[in-house]
């Protein structure tokens, strides 16, 4: 039996502002993570990903990480991703200063 | 200092106007970013975790007012207000837009700077002793050399594809404080027995995932036949040096795997060939170019207003011992600006700091700046009966931490807060040390220590040759920290060694404690530095405070 695949976001860097964006189930780009499409399905997700590396007018770069479902939608599970989800931790800067406001 | 001529401000000016009309297609669509990257990299353009990041170079890590206030106004216009001086002597912006970098690039030429060669598989920016032109124990000044180097290397048709990034650090002094061994090749400015200038060529050093202390390849090289010497080493490295594989790709693994000696008559060889070549158009421009590094005129003052302050003033005495350095010239002093703060980024300067930075330079300091690999900022000539005026200026905007040498004089490289690279982050490791042992108020007490840490393998943040080395690691989705032992970057190089097993992000800081803390118990006083316990007494005393644990079963 193959192993269990790890449910997935597709996630990358905007063109313009380099900010970090995820793609949702209406082929949006959101910048918020608990907005992506959570991925359960391989095939679906190598779709997702040729999908987004259609659209190198909008994203730079983008990948599948891994994710896992909570409360308010997708959560990442490693330390990188939940960085990316907010920003640095020396200076209010990137996501965590435009959700305080 | 050097200022651009017509033919370095008209090439940098080509260049903008290309990049202007590559951002431009990459907007519209015209080109895709497998088509983009190589061109913004050249332009010192990284796509980076949370944002781009532009790397901006400072030759050899000097500046003017003009230019620190050219940079004040870009952090200010188009970022988020402050930039991070990198150890390699760059400046580094977190927040650019894509659309604006062209802007920005235009800001950079309007000073005579820019960010060409920044990145990419060439030569980067070549870097030099920060006290160059000022300290007492120098030579000659490295710079006029170093922007010979710079010159020379900028879009040099043969080496715009290396089998990897190349790294020249150039010293004036015997006191090596511009890491020449930890460089692709090292420069070490020298006398031979005769009186004449030269210099001792160090090749292959470097760090990273394979460090290695570089080797002499040459004791003695006639400073006419620097640029030959250079291109044949650079000559040899690209079509010998492996573009297989990306780990073993710099010159380091090809002295390694070749053999000094094979090198030195490969090198030798080709530099017999292209020599005859050089027919001395490098030397008058090299001449042109140390007319422009004349030194400052001194000033011929009394310094009782120093020495009176000096007995005065305690807070003013602790920043006079541990930021100043002494200078070739009795009356001044060489001023390090501390951006170590205890719990602020190591290398961050907001753009009022830089302003106030660019006009003490400007008011007291002949109008010179540098960018140390330190992350700190040097003012290299400041007469002393200026000194209490400029501490009482740096004072007001937070710089005149009393710090250089010490242990919360950290470098750090950006780490997981911004780095595409990071394993793991570097910055709040940093601030947290700092505060501790400021808490602590130990850290005069404990004296010169050199704490370095790196967020990744490629070790920006030279761990591996700091006293203390902290190399952060992704170890099964967490972060982990790996400490380092003994290493040195100085004329007595070392790699330092692990020390055994990492620690956990929260635990990271209590681990340095204890370190710290066998270091005060084991030296044999206070004149005996943390390296020099560390020398005596070996790795031993210093694990089993580091790993109590294990010290109590082998005990029992």
């Amino acid at each position: 039996m193959s192993r269990r695949f790890t449910p997935k976001v597709v996630t990358a860097n905007a063109l313009l502002e380099g900010d970090v964006v995820y793609l949702t189930e209406d082929d949006r780009w959101t910048r918020h993570h608990h907005e992506a499409e959570l991925i359960d399905d391989e095939a679906h997700a190598t779709l997702r990903l040729l999908h987004a590396q259609s659209q190198p007018h909008l994203v730079v770069g983008p990948y599948l990480a891994d994710a896992v479902a909570g409360a308010n939608g997708p959560e990442p599970t490693h330390f990188r991703e939940v960085f990316r989800t907010r920003g640095p931790s020396n200076y209010p800067h990137g996501k965590q200063a435009e959700a305080a406001r | 200092m050097y200022s651009y001529n017509d033919f370095d401000d008209a090439f940098v000016r080509a260049r903008v106007a290309q990049f202007t009309q590559q951002v431009e297609r990459r907007i519209d669509g015209s080109l895709t970013e497998d088509e983009f990257r190589p061109l913004r990299l050249m332009n010192g353009l990284y796509l980076q975790l949370h944002a781009y990041m532009l790397r901006v170079a400072i030759p050899y890590g000097t500046l003017d007012s003009a230019k620190m206030r050219q940079l004040a106004y870009i952090a200010e216009r188009w970022d988020k207000g402050y930039g991070h001086f990198t150890t390699r002597q760059n400046i580094q912006y977190n927040w650019p837009k894509l659309p604006d970098v062209p802007a920005i690039l235009n800001a950079l030429a309007d000073v005579g700077m820019h960010a060409i060669q920044t990145s990419g598989n060439c030569v980067r920016n070549v870097t030099a002793d920060h006290f160059a032109g000022a300290a007492a124990d120098e030579i000659a000044d490295p710079r006029p050399v170093a922007e010979l180097l710079r010159q020379w290397s900028t879009d040099h048709p043969e080496f715009q594809f290396l089998p990897r990034k190349f790294k020249i650090a150039i010293t004036g002094s015997p006191n090596d404080r511009a890491v020449t061994k930890a460089h692709d090749i090292g420069l070490r400015m020298v006398r031979n027995d005769k009186g004449e200038p030269g210099f001792e060529v160090i090749v292959g050093g470097g760090l990273g995932r394979t460090p290695m202390i570089g080797k002499v390849v040459r004791e003695f090289l006639p400073k006419a036949d620097l640029l030959p010497y250079v291109e044949a080493i650079l000559s040899v490295y690209n079509s010998f040096g492996r573009r297989d594989n990306k780990y073993k790709a710099r010159i380091k693994i090809t002295v390694h795997e070749t053999g000094l000696d094979k090198i030195r008559e490969m090198v030798e060889a080709r530099f017999a060939e292209i020599r005859p070549q050089f027919t001395g158009v490098d030397q008058a421009l090299l001449e042109e170019i140390e007319a422009a590094f004349a030194p400052p005129q001194f000033r011929n003052a009394p310094v009782d207003a120093y020495e009176d302050f000096y007995k005065a003033d305690p807070v003013f005495r602790a920043w006079a011992d541990t930021n100043l350095t002494q200078h070739r010239n009795d009356s001044y002093a060489i001023v390090t600006i501390s951006l170590k703060a205890h719990g602020a980024t190591p290398g961050d300067a907001t753009a009022e700091q830089m302003r106030v930075m660019a006009d003490l330079a400007e008011r007291y300091g002949h109008d010179e700046l540098r960018i140390s690999h330190e992350q700190n900022v040097i003012l290299p000539h400041v007469h002393k009966s200026d000194l209490p005026a400029v501490h009482a200026e740096l004072s007001k905007v937070g710089l005149a931490t009393a710090n250089v040498g010490l242990i919360s004089d950290i470098i750090a490289c950006p780490g997981m807060d911004y780095c595409a690279l990071a394993t793991a982050r570097s910055i709040p490791v940093a601030q947290q040390i700092a505060e501790r042992f400021n808490e602590l108020k130990l850290e005069h007490d404990i004296g010169p220590l050199k704490l370095k840490i790196s967020g990744c393998i490629n070790a920006c943040g030279h761990h591996h040759v700091g006293h203390i080395g902290i190399l952060g690691l992704d170890r099964a989705g967490v972060e982990n920290y790996q400490i380092t032992l003994g290493g040195d970057g100085t004329e007595t190089a070392a790699v330092g060694e692990r020390a055994g097993p990492g620690f956990a992000y929260d635990e990271i800081v209590p681990a340095i404690e204890r370190l710290v803390g066998a270091y005060l118990e084991h030296r044999e006083g206070r004149e005996e530095t943390f390296l020099e316990a560390y020398r005596r007494l070996g790795p031993a005393p210093f694990k089993a405070a580091l790993y109590p644990d294990e010290a109590e079963q082998d005990a029992a």
